[in-house]
């Protein structure tokens, strides 16, 4: 099956952004496709390269750059929330992209099922 | 999460859309961005409903005043979505009573529904954002 993701939820704060993470790890081995994953509202917040969690937790930001890396994941962040809240090109992890709403829109489409993660 | 149907694949596909509304139009920045996604979604051609349930109601209320909290009202948004083509809007009737508010506080023309209605509404959908 063809699953898009999104996340709604900045990282540490909320399980949002480790919950989506798990899920598409999960699908992936079980050899379902994560057609994209879209970053909206404070969700944004999980594609800057400048976190810096101590060294005995997870790498949030990291674990999805390497997700996209392995698995060719396309991992997306809406432009609107992201100016708004500093995240631009030059602070963006390795993996992720910014593009505009029109790209949440084109994963309800195109996935089998869009599944939403946040509150 | 909805079940969803199979379309022709050379066919352009055209899936039910439903956008619901549960927050407070101030407070956090869910009801404003979500209608920002509903204003993009109208672009692409799809079928698209908005639903507002629990303190999503509010953000159809008339009168809304924002200057001392130094934050935009986008409310005047919402009457605009006709020109967008977007007409189908529901408002839970639970939603609305117990905040002692009814159809004639809201800015825009609504259906009100009941759980029910809501529930066999929710269940013909493709695709379902809450925010």
């Amino acid at each position: 099956m063809k699953f898009g993701i999104l996340v709604n939820e900045g990282p540490y704060t909320h399980q949002a952004s480790d919950s989506a993470y798990q899920f598409a790890v999960a699908a992936l081995a079980k050899g379902h496709t994560i057609q994209r994953v879209f970053f909206y509202h404070d969700g944004v917040n999980n594609a800057t390269r400048l976190t810096e969690p101590p060294q005995d937790d997870r790498h949030i930001v990291n674990r999805w750059s390497a997700l996209a890396t392995e698995h060719k994941v396309d991992l997306v962040v809406c432009v609107a929330a992201a100016l708004r809240r500093g995240i631009k090109d030059e602070v963006l992890a390795p993996g992720f992209r910014i593009s505009g709403l029109g790209q949440l829109v084109d994963s309800g489409i195109k996935a089998d099922r869009l599944v939403t993660f946040g509150d | 999460m909805s079940e969803q149907q199979t379309t022709a694949p050379s066919g352009p596909k055209v899936k039910k859309f439903m956008f619901v509304n549960r927050k407070a139009p101030y407070g956090t920045i869910y009801a404003l961005e979500s209608l920002e996604v509903v204003l993009i979604t109208a672009t692409f051609d799809q079928d698209v409903s908005l639903v507002f349930i629990d303190d999503g109601v509010y953000e159809l209320a008339k009168g809304q005043q924002t200057k001392g909290i130094g934050i935009k009202n986008f409310s005047p948004s919402y009457r605009a979505l006709e020109g967008y083509d977007i007409e189908k809007l529901y408002v839970d009737q639970a939603s609305l009573d117990q905040r002692g508010l009814t159809e004639a506080d809201l800015l825009v023309p609504v259906e009100v529904l009941n759980d029910q209605q809501m529930g066999e509404l929710m269940a013909q959908q493709d695709v379902i954002l809450s925010f």
